[in-house]
């Protein structure tokens, strides 16, 4: 099955259940303070997703490694290469 | 039998039946049978070819692996394949292979095309622009080895893997689409475009039969479908020294295009 597929197939699954407790036929089983909440549930999630993604994207930007050494030293490995080289005979 | 100071006596290696001090020995020995093939498509890098060959011949004097670079030169008007053919001269016809071609035809291509003259075990792809230290391959092996990986990719979103040289808001689109990548695809790789990697041979000719995308989302679909064929991928945080983005800012274009290719990953993998 496709990452799509799979998608589709969970939010349908999730959101039969939803519409199943909260919208309508298993209505009258269910006690009022659970239909309070189940009702907006889904926006909740949503929202719920949306700032862990905020968090989880500043986090990674925040502690971005920045790879000063490794440019200084390909700087001196680059010096090195040139002087090498055109003692090889290269010509540039 | 070659002897080497940093290494660890090898485990067994799965399918071996020998074990013990016969395994290890046997290991050691296919050990000294690797050969690496670096494959650098180039295209105008005049400049820094001859760089990049200086320091993947050292870092593979010092690891003591066999090893070939084939550069794959798509007819840089700027002299790149006169620089390779001295290159040759210098180096040896049996270490730098070159297979140019006559026009740009794309990355995926020239993969193909260099491996077909490939005579190692391993291949490694990685970007002529010194972006990629060669160094790094060392490693790329030692976790091969480690875990009898079919495919070592380098991240730069894990461990002590960096970039050089990008401001926020660079890393930040680099962050946000790593994002949406994982969200969507679960790939089980921390750095899906990263284009710094080695192959065990057999694995790249199979995935290359199978993919079709261009640019980064190529090398993002090369990590779905291995996964999709099962197929096991270790990970080595690198670092990525980028001297070309001041050149080259990442515009509306590649980002459109990036997302128009992740979609269609999602949609059929």
């Amino acid at each position: 099955m496709t990452k799509l597929g799979q998608w589709l197939w969970g939010l349908a699954l999730l959101g039969s259940a939803w519409a199943a407790l909260a919208l309508g036929p298993l209505g009258p089983r269910v006690p009022p303070p659970c239909r309070q909440v189940l009702l907006p549930l889904p926006v909740y999630l949503l929202v719920a997703f949306g700032c862990y993604s905020l968090a989880t994207v500043g986090y990674r930007l925040a502690t971005f490694n920045d790879c000063e050494e490794a440019a200084a030293e390909l700087r001196e490995h680059i010096g090195a290469a040139r002087a090498d080289l055109r003692r090889r005979g290269l010509r540039f | 039998m070659r002897a080497r100071a940093d290494w660890p006596p090898p485990r067994p290696a799965r399918r071996r039946a020998g074990s013990g001090v016969a395994g290890a020995a046997m290991a050691a020995a296919a050990a000294g049978d690797d050969k690496v093939s670096v494959l650098l498509p180039t295209y105008n890098e005049r400049e820094n070819l001859p760089l990049v060959v200086w320091l993947l011949a050292r870092s593979f004097e010092t690891s003591g692996y066999n090893f070939e670079v084939i550069i794959i030169d798509d007819g840089s008007p700027d002299g790149t394949q006169e620089v390779a053919e001295q290159l040759v001269k210098i180096y040896g016809p049996d270490k730098i292979l070159l297979r140019p071609r006559a026009k740009k035809l794309g990355l995926g291509t020239a993969y193909i095309h260099g491996m077909k003259h490939a005579t190692g075990n391993f291949i490694v792809i990685m970007d002529a622009d010194l972006s990629h230290h060669p160094k790094f391959i060392a490693e790329f092996i030692r976790k091969q080895k480690e875990g009898n990986f079919d495919i070592v990719s380098g991240t730069r979103y894990k461990g002590n893997g960096g970039v050089y040289g990008w401001d926020l808001k660079r890393k930040l689109i680099s962050r946000g689409a790593n994002f949406i990548t994982q969200v969507l695809l679960r790939p089980g790789a921390s750095d899906l475009t990263g284009s710094f990697r080695l192959y065990r041979k057999e694995v790249l000719q199979k995935l290359m039969e199978k993919c079709v995308s261009k640019g980064y989302v190529f090398q993002m679909e090369m990590i779905v479908r291995a996964r999709q064929l099962g197929y096991t991928i270790g990970e080595v945080p690198i670092s990525f020294v980028d001297r070309v983005y001041g050149e080259s800012k990442l515009g509306g274009n590649e980002i459109v295009s990036f997302l128009k290719g992740l979609l269609t990953l999602f949609a059929t993998t």
